[in-house]
């Protein structure tokens, strides 16, 4: 049992415009408000179709500490399913991955499709005349859908469409999909589970902080051959941007675009990825394959759980208050072997537990959920230019890069549904 | 079954498993370092993975992200490993597996206790050293570190395993 939440008024005294209040990291209520209101509502980022290619394959996800099992039906058709059982409520899954023609629950044999309906249950006379069948199908997640292959789920039947949800985050899925050859994201290359002891809203908030990369990762700035600490300098063209919904992202373009380099964003050079280079500018013509390789590939923060880092995917999952899994998969492009594999090599020295990079993030996202806990002072403060963010061209409120412009606009939206009065 | 033919000792075979983890434990980097061949691998598979080519690994470095790690380590500003976790190796089971052109090849388990802020961690697993001799030194040329829990959620894990 947790303490009584509080109602939904005093999250408009917990969240202030440039402030906010510490119990929101570690209060149990507040975390089982987050779930209700915000997990298990808006569009949550679930997986991918490329990790369920062939009919019969499934995935074993989640939505929060809900687990879900992603499944290409025998039509070819994507499901969320929960992994339960709808007989006595048994785990189903326990492999991570794999395929089938039936799901078989392994404490009574009852067995379901890839498609969640029932197929069969043994020593059917058991049941005499009353027999289970087409309302005892898996549990599901209401809403399903996709863009550009990424699968989102959403708990409830009403409610914006998943295009509405991403709003301008789309373009972001846009241009990643755009850097393959042939349009398409690839997530093959497997997963990093990287748990840590602090509230998902750390991490969340941290993914588009142009703030602290000069602090917390100088140690590989000062020995390694990274660029990333110019974009993240008080002198660097790059933006903070509330692209509405809680989705932020850091707009690096404007630093590489001045750089115009193309690859530049990559730290390489076209001469090291030849092929890759006549792929896609075979594929998108000379001048917008040059745009596509200077640009380079977004750091954009989908509300709430879907962080693309240029070269890497982040799925954020909060199992409670203080405990969140980050789950970590290089960014991989159907038709770009060439691109993939020294992403592969990139990524496996930057992410997850004893990453280069995200260790040091890490210990920061923990030392952060102590230190919240200090009776005094009560709130953090988000005041960090207030007074130069201005709408962009595209009307999206844009700070620096070092900014709090982000964690300003992931609060507005997070106070919004946590103060949105529930559907009837 | 006996051991196979080697041209070093299992007591030879063990001192340099205990130096290494010794050396890790103790935050010596450097000497740590130098135990590395200068054609090195230092693998710590994620779960499934049978190729690092193709699959993300917890750690896959080849002797210049050897030196990329351990030179972070000393700036200080590793802030994972500032201040340093204490850690203990327990090194057990040591075997000798194989012998040929590349190197002597070991197995052995370990148990790794990790203290820090965050609390007491256990970490444990096989470890798989191939070990060459070079200028009369012993070197390892390839370390690979089976987790058992490689397929779970993993905390933090900054330091040398």
């Amino acid at each position: 049992m947790t303490a009584p939440a509080p109602d939904r008024s005093a999250y408009r005294r917990l969240i202030e415009d440039d402030r906010v209040h510490g119990s929101l990291y570690t209060d149990p209520a507040v975390f089982a408000d987050e779930m209700e209101r915000i997990w298990y509502r808006t569009w949550v980022y679930v997986g991918h179709e490329s990790e369920i290619p062939k009919r019969g394959d499934y995935v074993v996800k989640n939505i929060g500490p809900q687990s879900v099992i992603m499944s290409r039906d025998r039509r070819g058709e994507v499901h969320l399913l929960l992994n339960r059982c709808s007989h006595r409520g048994n785990q189903l899954c326990e492999a991570a991955r794999g395929n089938t023609g039936a799901i078989r629950c392994q404490y009574h044999g009852w067995t379901f499709g890839t498609d969640g309906a029932l197929l069969g249950y043994p020593f059917r006379q058991g049941y005499g005349s009353d027999t289970p069948r087409s309302d005892l199908g898996l549990g599901r997640v209401t809403r399903v859908d996709s863009y550009r292959g990424f699968v989102f789920g959403s708990f409830v039947a009403e409610g914006p469409t998943l295009l509405e949800h991403l709003g301008a985050a789309r373009d972001a899925l846009d241009r990643v999909a755009g850097l393959s050859p042939l349009g398409r994201v690839e997530l093959t290359a497997g997963w990093l589970q990287h748990e840590v002891r602090a509230n998902w809203k750390m991490l969340v908030e941290n993914e588009t902080d142009g703030y602290h990369p000069q602090f917390v990762h100088s140690s590989i700035f000062q020995v390694g051959e990274s660029h990333v600490g110019e974009v993240y300098s008080e002198k660097s063209a790059a933006t903070a941007r509330d692209l509405g919904g809680g989705h932020t992202e850091h707009d690096l373009r404007p630093q590489f675009r001045d750089l115009d380099v193309p690859l530049g964003w990559f730290g390489t050079t076209e001469d090291r990825l030849p092929e890759y280079c006549r792929a896609l500018r075979e594929a998108h013509g000379d001048e917008a394959a040059r745009e596509i390789l200077v640009d380079g590939s977004p750091h954009i923060m989908i509300f709430p759980n879907l962080f693309i880092a240029e070269i890497q995917l982040f799925v954020i999952q909060p199992l409670t208050v203080d405990r969140t899994v980050q789950h970590v998969t290089p960014l991989q492009f159907a038709g770009a072997p060439e691109l993939n594999r020294r992403l592969l090599h990139q990524v496996s020295g930057s992410v997850g537990p004893a990453g280069l990079l995200l260790a040091d993030d890490s210990e920061m996202y923990e030392r952060n959920q102590r230190g919240v806990t200090a009776r005094s002072p009560e709130w953090l403060v988000l005041r960090r230019g207030l007074h130069r963010e201005r709408p962009d061209a595209e009307g999206h409120l844009a700070g620096a890069a070092t900014d709090e412009t982000t964690q300003r606009a992931i609060w507005r939206h997070i106070r919004e549904l946590l103060t949105e009065e529930a559907p009837a | 079954m006996s051991a196979p033919a080697s041209t070093l000792s299992k007591a030879e075979v063990e001192q340099f498993l205990y130096t290494e983890a010794r050396l890790a434990d103790e935050g010596r980097y450097d000497e740590w370092e130098s135990l590395w061949a200068d054609d090195a691998l230092y693998w710590v598979p994620a779960a499934g993975s049978t190729d690092p080519q193709r699959h993300i690994s917890v750690i896959f470095d080849h002797r210049s992200r050897i030196a990329l790690r351990v030179a972070q380590l000393k700036t200080g500003k590793r802030h994972s490993q500032d201040p340093r976790s204490n850690i203990a190796h327990l090194i057990s089971n040591v075997e000798i597996l194989a012998e040929d052109a590349s190197g002597t090849h070991t197995s052995a388990t370990f148990l790794v206790m990790e203290s820090r802020s965050r609390g007491l961690t256990s970490w444990a697993g096989r470890v798989e050293h191939t070990l060459v001799r070079h200028d009369g030194r012993l070197l390892m040329s390839r370390k690979v570190v089976r987790l058992v829990n490689a397929d779970r959620a993993l905390p933090t894990m900054a330091f040398l395993i």
